[in-house]
């Protein structure tokens, strides 16, 4: 052995583990949404409010220094979340030994692919946004559904926002309410989007006997430009109300131009994946006044009080706008982050993973809440939403019962 | 019936839009045998260009003389803008590859394309966005079921005389007879005294001439405007290129308005999820049984 490789070994067995005890006061956090794309405005606001969670706590939990880093699973040529990008994410965070919590993702079927790759490596998963049932309810989601995303048999998914199997639902008894019977259901053909409007569908179906019909079910190309000729054909069948399942980035926007533009005078309601400015921005202000009728899974931001209001408040105050209605969520998961480090007392991604979920009666930005045994919030409340002089209005309380 | 005319109205409004954007292509490919993907994100810029000025002088609210002028005024802005800039990426990019590998300019070609999408990006946003509604949506057909408004009516009023011109032009101006010399032969074109790079530079200028007025007609007729929106319509109007048999102006034409057609009938009587399925499904079908596509001409043999 020579006198260069001698120093090289030693150095690997004395010196090595110093360098890596200093860093062990560090714990990264790592976050995945589509930041190029038109969800942008949505997901800066979440990231806004992550960074707020964290700066209150003086980048600290317990002992540990935080360090938090923004990862994007959008290409600009897609304009939205593409399965590589957040596949690298989560291979990238999996193989930064540092990194002990994910925050994400917006899409649930970003999550899809993230989860199980999350779930081997013990890393606990915290979603501001993903609302389809599956990713965490049993026999609510597809076949299979949630074991698969679950690989190592444990649970490390949990998301702060109420899933869809409540949105659809609180969703169609607020049509029936606003006595809008005749029902045209849409939706994008993506997990969330389609998964939501199957949910209104079956629950519009229960309410059949109440005198909910539904007109008709199809999917779009959320990839076309126009949809004259589909609203040309709903039109024909006379619906009070059209149900969307799907984004501003599906293509929201342009369906309710194109229901104006083939005369067909009906409301428009879509779930909370459109409760953000730019839905308002591409389909137009007018346009949605007294139609659109938007769910969202908590209360907007100008009504959340207590420590929610004042998130609120210092967010104006930091970014001299209003937050998007996704901002508190992304606040909150980064208060439970610090919160499971703070449990955990250690670096490491199971003890970590694990004092996440044991998260209860958590006095939040959001309310008093816990994690379920599936990792979901015990939150119901939802609202209902309605566009006034070009911003959203409260409406109602929805699913308080 | 009457839904089946309605449809027949919107495919025809959407195909003609198409079909000016495929001129743009075929037009090219005709001349220099250049996919110019790029040519969908130049209508992208157009139509940014005609929402900045739309916005600026406040047309949404402007009376109908005012109206008419400015889209008038917004036609011919942007109309010039797409040809320079369309003139000047074959001037920039693609006149130095003249003589290369046919694949060189194709990948520039998707590298412009890309520019022209970041440009946009930086321009205007990610986001959708809405483009005021200038012309009224009123039905000029009275109280009838039947719906023809303005918007259908201007798209009609300027896609024809523009497709006629160019007709026209191609066929009996001097520089139309260049172009098809150039087309054939570009060798002995040269040795005949035409000034060819001259001409493909006519090409290309004519073509975003097009594609100008297209972005206006899309922006005022379909309301939304997007970064994104020139990758999609181009994918189409591509389509609409090969379907009418590349290199082939009426093809083009043609090409556009089947496709508009398609995805029409197919999302009322099949579905509209299946609209992009069938729109490729007869592509796919065409092309087997005439390569050449609809009207194109037999492959001629290049030595």
């Amino acid at each position: 052995m020579n006198a260069f490789l001698r120093l090289a070994v030693a150095f690997l067995f004395v010196v090595a583990p110093f360098a890596s005890a200093q860093e062990s006061s560090v714990i990264k956090i790592v976050s995945s949404f589509p930041r190029t794309g038109s969800a942008k405005n949505q997901t800066d606001s979440i990231v806004y409010g992550i960074t707020m969670a964290f700066e209150e706590a003086g980048w600290k939990s317990g002992s540990f220094t935080i360090k938090f880093e923004d990862l994007d699973d959008a290409t600009a040529a897609a304009g939205q979340w593409t399965a590589e990008k957040e596949a690298a994410n989560a291979d990238q965070a999996i193989k930064d030994a540092d990194v002990m919590i994910y925050i994400g993702t917006y899409n649930s079927g970003a999550a899809k692919v993230s989860m199980p790759k999350l779930n081997q490596a013990n890393m606990l998963m915290i979603s501001p946004a993903n609302s389809w049932p599956g990713l965490t309810k049993p026999g609510k989601g597809d076949q299979g559904e949630p074991e698969k995303y679950r690989p190592s048999g444990k649970i490390n998914y949990v998301r702060v926002v109420p899933a869809d199997d409540i949105q659809g639902v609180v969703s169609a008894d607020w049509a029936l309410k606003l006595g809008l019977k005749k029902v045209f259901i849409l939706d994008d053909r993506e997990v969330y989007g389609k998964g939501i409007a199957d949910l209104f569908h079956a629950r519009a179906d229960e309410l059949k006997d109440q005198g909910l019909t539904v007109l008709g079910h199809e999917g779009i190309d959320a990839q076309a430009q126009e949809f004259k000729p589909l609203m040309t054909k709903i039109k024909a069948k006379g619906p009070q109300l059209i149900y969307f399942g799907g984004t501003t980035q599906t293509k929201a926007g342009q369906l309710v131009k194109d229901m104006l533009a083939v005369g067909l005078d009906a409301k428009f309601m879509c779930p909370d994946g459109c409760f953000e400015e730019a839905f308002i921005d591409s389909a137009g202000a007018d346009n949605l006044e007294k139609r659109a009728l938007i769910t969202f899974g908590g209360l907007p931001p100008e009504k959340l009080t207590g420590k929610g209001g004042a998130f609120v408040a210092n967010y104006k105050k930091k970014y001299g706008k209003d937050p998007e209605g996704y901002a508190v969520y992304g606040y909150e998961c980064g208060k439970v982050a610090l919160e499971a480090v703070r449990r955990a007392g250690k670096k490491d991604r199971d003890a970590i993973r694990a004092a996440g979920l044991t998260i209860k009666n958590f006095d939040g930005a959001l309310g008093k809440w816990s994690f379920d045994k599936n990792g979901d919030t015990t939150l119901r409340t939802m609202s209902g939403n309605t566009v006034k002089g070009g911003k959203f209005t409260f409406e109602t309380l929805l699913g308080e019962d | 019936m009457l839904i089946f005319l309605q449809q027949l109205i919107n495919g025809l409004t959407t195909g003609t839009l198409f079909a000016l954007i495929a001129i743009g292509y075929t037009m090219v490919y005709g001349i220099i045998e250049l996919i110019n993907f790029a040519h969908g994100d130049l209508f992208m810029l157009g139509a940014f260009l005609a929402l900045t000025i739309v916005t600026k002088l406040g047309l949404e609210h402007a009376g109908p003389a005012g109206a008419v002028a400015g889209i008038t005024l917004t036609f011919a802005i942007c109309m010039v803008f797409c040809a320079l800039l369309n003139f000047a990426q074959d001037r920039i990019v693609y006149r130095p590859l003249r003589n290369a590998p046919k694949l060189t300019p194709l990948v520039s070609a998707i590298g412009v394309s890309f520019v022209f999408m970041g440009l946009g990006q930086i321009w205007k946003g990610v986001a959708d966005i809405n483009f005021p509604d200038v012309i009224p949506n009123r039905n000029l057909l009275g109280n009838s079921e039947l719906r023809f408004t303005a918007k259908d009516l201007l798209v009609i009023l300027v896609t024809v005389p523009l497709m006629a011109g160019l007709t026209v032009f191609v066929r009996f101006t001097k520089l139309g007879k260049a172009m098809r010399a150039t087309a054939q032969n570009p060798i002995a074109s040269r040795l005949m005294g035409i000034d060819v790079d001259r001409v493909i530079g006519w090409t290309f200028a004519i073509g975003g001439l097009l594609a100008g007025a297209a972005s206006v007609i899309y922006g005022l007729t379909i309301n939304t405007v997007s970064f994104q929106m020139g990758y999609q319509n181009g994918l189409y109007a591509f389509t609409a290129a090969v379907l009418g048999g590349i290199g082939n102006l009426p093809g083009a034409m043609l090409g556009g308005i089947v496709i508009g057609l398609v995805r029409s009938l197919g999302s009322q009587y099949v579905g509209e999820q299946w609209t992009s399925a069938l729109v490729f499904g007869i592509l796919i079908l065409l092309l087997v049984f005439r390569p050449s596509g609809l009207l194109g001409a037999r492959t001629r043999e290049k030595v």
